[in-house]
């Protein structure tokens, strides 16, 4: 137990579950009723769970889902995807065409706008992954042209218009199914990481995304298509895309290719980063990332319930951001680790920690 | 026996020149694309394009966004990015807004309190940037945050500026004598561009300057093309990020100030997406995000050719809003590409497509061959 948990405090998990429990200890002493959760019957009938824990992880499931693309992203091409607020825009245009193109909405119908909105997503991705693969762009500077063009897009899809879509169905996946208490963007997340860290385990995706982002060369010298894994990147942050653009489309009933998930991708790139995360490819934990996307919604959340006003949400939010970032920079840490070494450690220790820092482990006397 | 083939290769050696630099040649062909479509502008659609007057107006309308997209060519040059430029914008026009109205100040206090605004942001973000190592995006994204935030604390609701003496210097105009255009009722009325614009030309050539006849500028390319080449030439990485990150900090502020200077009021939405019109235009004027290659003329041009486009748009009919940032990526689209190609061509390996996309006759023969 104890080398699990000196196994732990050395990865790079800690500061985003440290950040976490900070903020549910901060809300506990604040207002010691801040999570419960209460049984209420909503406006349609149905019996749900009700609470800040139920809007925290509801609010950022699309967060969520977006911050496990832009991980592997990030750690395959060193760099991000700033397009994918535009992009979940043209995602769900696509969705919301296909649903009221046909008559009648019914599952098939929905599987099948689903299906599109993903196909033209993953078009999307793929367009940038080639720019990004093939064309050796910067990723943050090719995708700043789906960016500028895509909400436009979306709007041209959309005929102008803000469509609505009025449907029980939809309804189900946007808030709650009948009988089960949880919202359906919950489970559609834990779906979607249940299938994320299956892939994850039982294929190579992980280990190659992480040779290609931590070294390229030696990774096509081994043998790993580069390319491929780079445009793979993308087009699995085009499923996801299409997803949280789904999911946003069913939660508000209506599409404004303006303001869905607009600045998502900022949080989203945030996520990857207070997750633990290198913004400059490498090793990656999707667990950090879906962990940091939740602190992000808790924040917003608990800055509410203090009763900041949403304009000004943005200050203190940034003010905890560097904090955060501040913490896990390695210069900080090095200059705790010393810190560390000077108040706690006993002279011997302090005498062995020294000669193992000099070159020869102080034989040469 | 490899194929490369440096840029002198074949020349004999007396004849040997220096190949034009990265920098120069991405600078060449914004200008050259720049001129042609303007050009063209000018030939195909003719009427707006002709009149001096709607050239000047791209400055008198831009000249914030070339002093702001100045600042953020330097940060790029060094290898960083800023994307706190608008943020920062936005809550200088508050904050000296409120400081005319309110506080009664005087113009020359506003702008002191404008570059203060500016040079704290920069000083900050290059601290954590330069000293703590901290990502730059992450730093300045969280620096745009913030700004944005104390926009609407500062003051909730847009306000515009009353105070007469800055009334006066909004409104005064520089008149250009010899070119002008004709009014509708025949009257000729000379050229005039604003205030603003003199301050941006003025930053753009102190900014010019700087990067070419100074050590600062060449210690800048030399951190953005190889951080660890320029740590072994002796050169301060470390203090020279935090300059350019405070640099950047003062233009937005002087940027803010110019903005001030344009519309007279100050509001939270103010400068929206400045920060990505910025750094397309410092992409388009040939400034590389990952360093060592750029210039600010191209930057200015880049400025220019972005809002050209915009015109160019609405003069050929083609009037739903979207049509306008659809041309924005493709243009961009454009540049980017062939900046890509361009570079790839002259470095030593030259371009390559991946294995599956190539003509495969060719490759097999010259393998048998050697």
């Amino acid at each position: 137990m104890a080398k699990r948990l000196k196994r732990f405090s050395r990865s790079q998990l800690v500061i985003p579950v440290f950040a976490l429990f900070l903020l549910i200890v901060f809300n506990l002493i604040r207002d010691a009723g801040f999570f419960e959760l209460t049984i209420i019957t909503n406006n349609l009938g149905d019996t749900v769970l009700s609470g800040n824990i139920v809007s925290i992880l509801n609010g950022a499931s699309e967060l969520a889902i977006l911050a496990i693309g832009m991980t592997l992203v990030t750690a395959s091409s060193r760099g991000q995807d700033i397009s994918v607020g535009a992009a979940a825009a043209i995602a769900g245009s696509i969705f919301v065409s296909v649903l009221r193109g046909a008559g009648q909405i019914t599952v098939p119908v929905i599987l099948i706008g689903f299906l599109a909105s993903c196909a033209v997503a993953v078009v999307f991705g793929a367009f940038n992954g080639t720019l990004v693969a093939i064309f050796k762009i910067q990723p943050m500077i090719a995708t700043l042209i789906l960016f500028s063009a895509g909400r436009s897009i979306a709007y041209w899809i959309n005929g102008g218009a803000t469509p609505t879509v009025e449907n029980s169905l939809v309804k189900f996946i946007g808030s709650f199914i009948p009988g089960i208490p949880i919202p359906t963007p919950i489970i559609i997340v834990i779906v979607f990481g249940i299938l994320v860290s299956l892939v994850l385990r039982f294929t190579n995706l992980g280990l190659y995304t992480q040779s290609v982002g931590i070294n390229e060369g030696s990774a096509r010298l081994n043998g790993i298509n580069t390319v491929w894994m780079k445009l793979l990147s993308f087009m699995i942050l085009g499923i996801c895309v299409a997803i949280a653009g789904c999911i946003n489309v069913c939660k508000i009933g209506l599409i404004n290719h303006e303001t869905l998930l607009l600045d998502i991708e900022m949080d989203a790139i945030l996520a990857v980063a207070i997750g633990g995360n290198s913004l400059s490819g490498g090793k990656f934990s999707l667990t950090g990332s879906v962990i940091g996307a939740y602190i992000i919604q808790a924040l917003t959340v608990t800055l509410w319930a203090m009763k900041v006003p949403s304009t000004a949400v943005k200050a203190y939010k940034a003010i905890v951001i560097i904090a955060i970032v501040a913490i896990s920079s390695p210069v900080v840490k090095e200059y705790a680790l010393r810190l560390r070494d000077r108040l706690f450690k006993k002279p011997e220790k302090l005498e062995q920690s020294f000669q193992e820092g000099s070159i020869d482990g102080g034989k040469s006397l | 026996m490899t194929r490369n083939r440096g840029l002198n290769a074949g020349i004999p050696a007396e004849k040997r020149r220096e190949p034009i630099s990265n920098t120069n040649l991405l600078l060449t062909i914004t200008i050259c694309t720049f001129i042609g479509m303007y050009v063209l502008a000018m030939l195909v659609w003719g009427g707006g394009f002709l009149n001096p007057q709607q050239f000047l107006d791209i400055f008198n309308n831009n000249a914030f966004l070339i002093v702001v997209s100045c600042g953020l060519t330097i940060v790029m040059i060094a290898g960083g990015i800023d994307i706190s430029v608008g943020g920062i914008t936005a809550l200088v026009t508050m904050a000296c807004v409120v400081y005319l109205d309110d506080q009664g100040g005087s113009v020359i206090g506003s702008a002191v309190l404008a570059l203060g605004i500016g040079t704290a942001f920069g000083l900050v973000q290059g601290v954590l940037v330069s000293y703590l190592d901290i990502q730059p995006f992450i730093v300045t994204l969280a620096g745009m945050f913030f700004a944005k935030g104390m926009t609407t604390i500062v003051s909730a609701v847009p306000r515009t500026a009353a105070l007469e003496s800055f009334v006066a210097l909004k409104e005064f105009r520089i008149v250009i004598p010899g070119i002008g255009s004709y009014g509708k009722a025949g009257n000729f009325i000379p050229a005039r561009i604003e205030i603003g614009v003199i301050v941006a030309i003025a930053i753009v050539l102190a900014i010019l300057f700087i990067l070419k006849w100074t050590r600062f500028g060449r210690n800048l390319y030399a951190v953005g093309g190889n951080r660890q080449s320029a740590l072994m030439l002796g050169i301060n990485v470390k203090r020279t990020k935090f300059y350019s990150y405070l640099l950047s900090g003062l233009l937005s502020g002087i940027g803010g100030y110019v903005y001030l200077l344009h519309t007279g009021a100050g509001n939270a939405s103010n400068a929206t997406a400045a920060e990505i019109q910025a750094i397309a235009s410092a992409i388009i004027g040939g400034t590389l995000l990952t360093g060592g290659v750029g210039n600010v003329i191209g930057t200015l041009f880049g400025v220019l050719s972005l809002k050209t486009i915009n015109n160019i748009v609405i003069a050929s009919g083609l009037r739903e809003p979207y049509w306008q940032s659809i041309t924005t990526g493709l243009m961009l689209c454009f540049f980017i590409l062939l900046q890509s190609i361009v570079l790839a061509l002259r470095s030593k390996g030259g371009f390559k497509l991946p294995g599956w996309m190539r003509f495969k006759s060719d490759s097999i023969k010259k393998d048998l061959a050697t």
